[in-house]
């Protein structure tokens, strides 16, 4: 016994075998932080978030073109979104309102009219979807200087809408922790094209008081958790 | 474990004479200091509550564990799976989605019509509250009302025709039924029976009555397990005709109750309950008055729990005092010998009766014969009550007798003529008198088809079962007891295949219609007046003319109708009766039954929750504690403590109780303050319907109910057996330490003393608290909940239940302590074990401001809002349930299981969307309904005005008939809660330990007569 003892240490220079608890060390260590670090990249990326990726949709409706192109009101269609919680997908019978008159045979539109005819409803696919320990509510954002693009985005230049933002809570808390950062001006609320003016912050507590915006409750749980 | 634990009743009453009925005490096992009470004082989640519901190996929980560890970490990287958004066709104007309607509809409760309002989200109903126009409502409802809306999406609601077993269709049955229906049209309809509960819908009554003019051979008969026979014979007996009497407690000061449940079993209860506790509110020490209620009654109930002076005597003894009280108020001789202190008793409630001339009132319960309520009414009229605290109208169903009406059935059915019986509702197989024999007699009818919201005993018994709408999906009418007429209109499309009674009765009449247009087409043609002539078969005759109502009018007339939920001017107006001064004494000289004083009564009572069994599938009923036993998931013989004593008898003892060579085996209660020499059994459970939530739940007691002995009878066999059936009670659950949690005095004391309730040595000082300070500018919300109002009638608690989508987690469940129930209602004794004072006290979230829970937690689960509200956010705990081991009022529950019915189709719907359905591992509790104070603030800022008081309601304060919870902004000093939490009554409970609770109570008081209390 005492021999084979020996016989092993012969084996191994000290100096090599510091290198190799060295190089172990680095792959024990360095190899989860490694993992752990491309995970949570990956994790944040829009490969995973869908952050800009267009989302499927029955029909292939542009924003770009109705907003931009034709300069439609978002309140047009989302019409329930200053007095609901939920800003309202616009009834068949919106669509049809105009496309009986324009693009009445156009392929894109068949399901539109199918569903006008038979009944069946459109089954869009929800682009922003919060957790359901998450209660949003659009009127109190939108009647408060929150504009539609701050978390939208440019829905003037989606041609098929995608998400604009990864809604995770920092990112909920960053306006809810120091609102006067994006609050706008009662008119600006519905401009894609709004770019905060460089007084925003001073502009933006004024406005915290003209909207008699509660800033306490605003960062309390049930706020948004109920 | 299976061993009897029998109480020490001498010690306890020696113990309870020590404490000169000041001590509160739960239980007898408290009183007695068993081990088990002492275990769930010490324990939150007693020893035997462990998590497994079966035993679990080491081996296995090992492989869980390593499963749920790797499994861990994957929860958070998948995506929600893409969800869809449907958007309407057309969308209707002015109904945003996103946001709550309101529909005014009414729904029945035996028969009779409770006007609600029903919020409907996406088009489900989530949510019932009263209808404050309805005077059966006043805005508030009872339990059983609120927990309708799980009767809708019930799972075990029947959805099917049925032909014997077989799934059949509604073609099918038309097929069979119709030919058979024309066969007996042109014989004359002589075989054709028609069995209904009780009706107050005109339409039905309409079409029922051209229904029996197409077949004028057939009979319609009428049947209600728990029914108002004794009511209408009564009225009879003294005014000649039957007659609906109304109460009215607003204008009552003295009020004497003979077995009567009126606060829950009347079809006025809601009213009542309300205008009897505006009686006691007592605002001001100086200025403020009480009614005082005398009650004498066999099982203690939630009324006789109200009682000033309760008197508990067993339901045939009744009589006799009624007949002594009587004797004294028309200065009349004796014959009655009473014992000295009840002798005494009679006396001083006589004469306080007839010292408040005009506002005194007698009323009877609906167990009592129709000669005590004849009397009752006799003495009220004699006291100068009729037109001022009792008013008659007439009845708006039929008065004649349910028992003769089912027992004619049953002969007929029994002679063989009897070719078609159509049950419209209702479970005579199960429920009919014993001596009838209805399930026999029933297979003789060669066409029996049965009309039902559940597949119960009487589906399986008839040739054809039918399934119903229920009332939130149907269109009907129905009126309450003082004739309000309201339409029900559906909330939603029948979840399946369904039909209401009116589309039935189309059916069978040859001229199937949609419900709509029946009763449109009632009201179109018989107008709102003609609709309202009085219920008489006979009298119906031809179709009236057509109303000349223009028909925008009648648009009109309808559109507004259906807004308010009820039909202007439809109320039954007062029927002028007298009753001679002589009238008593011609009663007191009717022959009266001899009572055997030595006999055990048993008395068959409606089970608080369930009924007469037809709310028995309702897992919420079920599970919801009931009022004074605290039983749940079962029923009981419930017994006072003399007899228990002298029989020595224990709780779970099974009993076997014969009559007339029929027995049944229920296991004891023993309830302190039940009557001596009596055994109340309450009716519903025991059901045999299979695959049903009902199924096996308690024991059966119609085997032993005969028709000529519905309520109660003294000639049953009671036996002790010495076997012992489990039942669960959770009076001992989330025990309190420490004392005083329910302050009382009386009125007299209050006077005196009005800071009674402060302990001034116990009150810690503000400043003695390593908590910091809180601020609160603007909204410090809190709550007031008068214990004087409570009658303890369990309406909140299911209002929660569905307002926050609290789960039923079962039987064994509760068994183990683990109930999910947010606010519950702690029910205390004090005094003498056979006629103790009861105490009501709902227990819910405190919102304390130095919270112990808050600091406990090691994620930040639970923490304190900027407006003092104890904040709990599911998606940060991890349950350690250290919170709740910290909370010393017990009012968190925690979800060991995955209680929640998510997945299922239909229950899905019924959830409120404000609020996030729980998942198993997170605990929860009462958030003063915040889902309701956001709603209301949204609605605030965007009108940018601040949220006015009142405004906010929580689910509890709503559905409280008796209007006992207050909620508002505390730092409002013109708000009602901060009025109320300013009276010298208001107290916190455990306040020694510096919690500071925002909920607080005012309380309790009793007007007891001070001649009876120094007796």
């Amino acid at each position: 016994m005492c021999n084979a003892q020996i016989d092993v240490a012969q084996l191994f220079s000290r100096p090599g075998s510091i290198n190799i608890n060295i190089l172990l060390a680095i792959f024990l260590i360095g190899g989860p932080v490694l993992t752990l670090l491309l995970l949570w990249v990956v994790y944040n990326s829009p490969w995973r978030t869908l952050q800009g990726k267009p989302i499927p949709q029955p029909v292939p409706f542009s924003h770009e073109h109705h907003v931009a192109g034709l300069g439609i009101d978002c309140r047009y269609c989302h019409t329930s979104v200053e007095t609901s919680s939920f800003a309202g997908i616009p009834p068949v019978h919106t669509c049809m309102s105009c496309h009986s008159q324009v693009w009445r045979n156009a392929t894109v539109l068949a399901p539109v009219r199918e569903s006008y005819i038979s009944g069946i409803p459109l089954h869009w696919t929800r682009v922003t979807d919060l957790p359901q320990f998450v209660f949003f509510n659009h009127s109190a954002h939108v009647n408060h200087g929150v504009g539609c693009s701050t978390c939208h985005g440019r829905i003037d230049r989606m041609q098929m809408t995608s998400k604009a933002v990864y809604m995770q809570m920092r990112w909920c808390t960053n306006c809810h922790g120091d609102p006067a950062r994006f609050l706008r001006p009662p008119d600006q609320v519905m401009n894609m094209a709004w770019i905060p003016p460089p007084n925003q912050h001073a502009a933006g507590q004024k406005l915290i008081g003209d909207y008699h915006i509660d800033t306490t409750h605003l960062m309390d749980c049930v706020t948004c958790h109920r | 474990m299976s061993s009897m634990k029998r109480y020490d009743f001498d010690s306890i009453r020696e113990r309870l004479r020590g404490t000169q009925g000041e001590e509160l005490w739960r239980s007898l096992d408290e009183l007695g200091d068993t081990e088990e009470f002492r275990e769930w004082l010490m324990h939150e989640f007693p020893a035997g509550a462990d998590v497994w519901l079966e035993g679990l190996s080491r081996r296995g929980f090992l492989k869980f564990a390593a499963a749920s560890m790797a499994l861990a970490g994957l929860t958070g990287c998948a995506n929600q799976p893409f969800e869809p958004i449907v958007p309407y066709i057309d969308q209707p104007e002015g109904r945003p989605s996103g946001e709550p309607s309101w529909f005014a509809t009414a729904l029945p409760r035996r028969g009779f019509g409770t006007g609600v309002l029903v919020k409907s989200f996406e088009g489900r109903p989530v949510k019932i509250e009263g209808n404050p126009d309805h005077p059966a409502s006043l805005g508030a409802t009872d339990a059983i009302i609120q927990a309708d809306l799980l009767g809708l999406y019930d799972p075990d609601r029947s959805q099917v025709v049925r032909k014997g077993t077989s799934i059949g269709t509604w073609d099918d049955f038309s097929r069979e039924f119709v030919p058979v229906m024309e066969r007996q049209r042109l014989a004359g309809g002589g075989g054709v029976r028609l069995l209904t509960q009780t009706v107050t819908s005109p339409t039905l009554r309409a079409q029922i009555e051209s229904l029996l003019r197409i077949f004028p051979g057939a009979r319609w008969h009428r049947y209600e397990p728990v029914n108002r026979d004794n009511v209408y014979a009564g009225t009879r007996l003294l005014f000649g005709r039957p007659l609906e009497p109304r109460y009215h407690f607003d204008r009552a000061d003295v009020v004497v109750g003979l077995d009567s449940n009126f606060m829950t079993d009347d079809p006025g209860a809601v009213r009542y309950a309300r205008e009897f506790s505006d009686r006691r509110r007592v605002d001001d020490p100086e200025t403020s008055s009480m009614n005082r209620f005398y009650s004498i009654h066999s099982n203690l109930t939630v009324t006789g729990s109200m009682a000033d002076h309760a008197l508990p005597r067993k339901p045939s003894l009744i009589a006799v005092y009624a007949r002594a009280l009587a004797q004294h108020i028309a200065g009349v001789g004796g014959g009655i010998e009473l014992a000295r202190d009840d002798a005494h008793w009679i006396d001083v409630a006589a004469r306080d009766l007839m010292a408040h001339r005009g506002r005194a009132l007698i009323i009877a319960g609906e167990g009592q014969p129709p000669p005590v309520h004849a009397l009752a009414h006799a003495m009220t009229a004699a006291l100068g009550g009729i037109g001022s605290t009792v008013t008659y109208s007439r009845p708006v169903t039929d008065p004649e007798s349910n028992v003769d009406s089912i027992r004619e059935l049953a002969h007929d059915l029994d002679g063989g003529g009897v070719e078609v019986l159509v049950i419209l509702g209702g479970n005579p197989v199960y429920d009919a008198p014993a001596d009838l024999e209805f399930a026999r007699r029933l297979a003789k009818v060669p066409m029996s088809v049965h009309w039902s919201l559940d597949e119960d005993e009487t589906a399986s018994k008839c040739r054809w079962h039918v399934p119903a709408s229920h009332p939130l999906e149907s269109w009907s009418d129905l009126r309450a007891w003082d004739g309000t007429t309201s339409i029900v209109q559906p909330l939603i499309a029948p979840l399946y295949d369904t039909r209401s009674a009116h589309e039935l009765i189309g059916t069978i009449t040859g001229s199937p219609m949609h419900g709509h247009d029946i009763i449109k087409g009632f009201w179109r043609t018989f107008g709102p007046v003609r609709a309202l002539l009085p219920p008489s078969p006979k009298a119906g005759g031809a179709p009236l003319a057509p109303n000349p109502a223009a028909e925008g009018a009648f648009a009109s007339w309808w559109r507004d109708t259906l807004a308010r939920g009820v039909v202007a001017g439809s109320t039954e107006p007062d029927v002028a009766v007298t009753s001679d001064p002589a009238a008593i004494a011609r009663l007191l000289g009717e022959p009266w039954p001899a009572i055997d004083e030595s006999a055990i009564d048993v008395a068959f009572e409606p089970d608080p929750s369930i009924l007469d069994g037809r709310y028995a599938n309702n897992g919420w009923l079920q599970e919801v504690p009931k009022p004074i036993t605290k039983l749940s998931w079962n029923n009981a013989a419930l017994i006072g403590p003399d007899l228990a004593q002298r029989m020595n008898l224990a709780n779970e003892q099974v009993l076997e109780i014969a009559f007339r060579g029929r027995t049944i085996e229920a296991p004891a209660w023993i309830v302190p303050g039940h009557a001596d020499r009596a055994v109340t059994l309450h009716l519903g459970f025991g059901r045999k319907a299979p695959a049903q939530t009902a199924e096996g739940v308690g024991f059966d007691a119609y085997p032993i109910r005969f028709s000529d002995s519905m309520t109660f009878t003294s000639g049953a066999d009671v036996r002790a057996t010495e076997r012992r059936r489990d039942l669960v009670s959770v009076q001992h659950h989330n025990t309190l330490a420490g004392r005083d949690h329910v302050r009382a005095a009386t009125l007299d004391q209050y006077r005196r003393e009005p800071d009674f309730v402060r302990e001034p040595e116990k009150e810690p000082k503000h400043d003695e608290t390593m908590y910091p300070p809180y601020v609160y500018p603007r909204y410090a919300w809190g709550m007031s909940i008068d214990l004087n109002s409570c009658i303890g009638c369990n309406a909140c608690v299911m209002a929660c239940v569905a307002e926050n989508n609290v789960p039923i987690v079962g039987r064994e469940q509760v068994e183990r302590g683990r109930e999910m129930h947010w606010l519950r209602i702690d029910r205390y004794w004090a005094g003498p074990l056979e006629n103790p004072s009861t105490f009501h006290q709902p227990m819910l979230c405190m919102h304390c401001e130095d919270a112990p829970c808050e600091v406990v937690c090691p994620v930040g689960a639970t923490v304190h809002s900027s407006e003092g509200l104890n904040e709990m956010i599911y998606n940060r705990c991890i349950g350690t349930r250290y919170c709740s081991n910290n909370c010393p009022y017990k009012v968190r529950r925690f979800n060991f299981l995955r209680y929640s019915t998510r997945g299922d189709e239909v229950m899905e719907l019924m959830y409120n969307p404000d609020v996030t359905v729980r998942m198993r591992g997170v605990m929860e509790k009462c958030s003063y309904c915040v889902q309701r104070i956001e709603r209301a603030r949204i609605k605030a800022d965007n009108a940018e005005r601040p949220i006015a008081d009142g405004e906010i309601v929580t689910a509890c304060q709503q559905a409280c008939p008796a209007q006992a919870i207050v909620f508002g902004n505390a730092n409002d000093p013109q708000s009602k809660v901060k009025k109320l939490k300013d009276q010298k009554r208001d107290y916190g409970v455990l306040t020694e330990l510096n919690t500071r609770p925002r909920t607080t109570y005012l309380a309790k008081l009793r007007n007891p007569n001070p001649e009876l209390e120094k007796g």
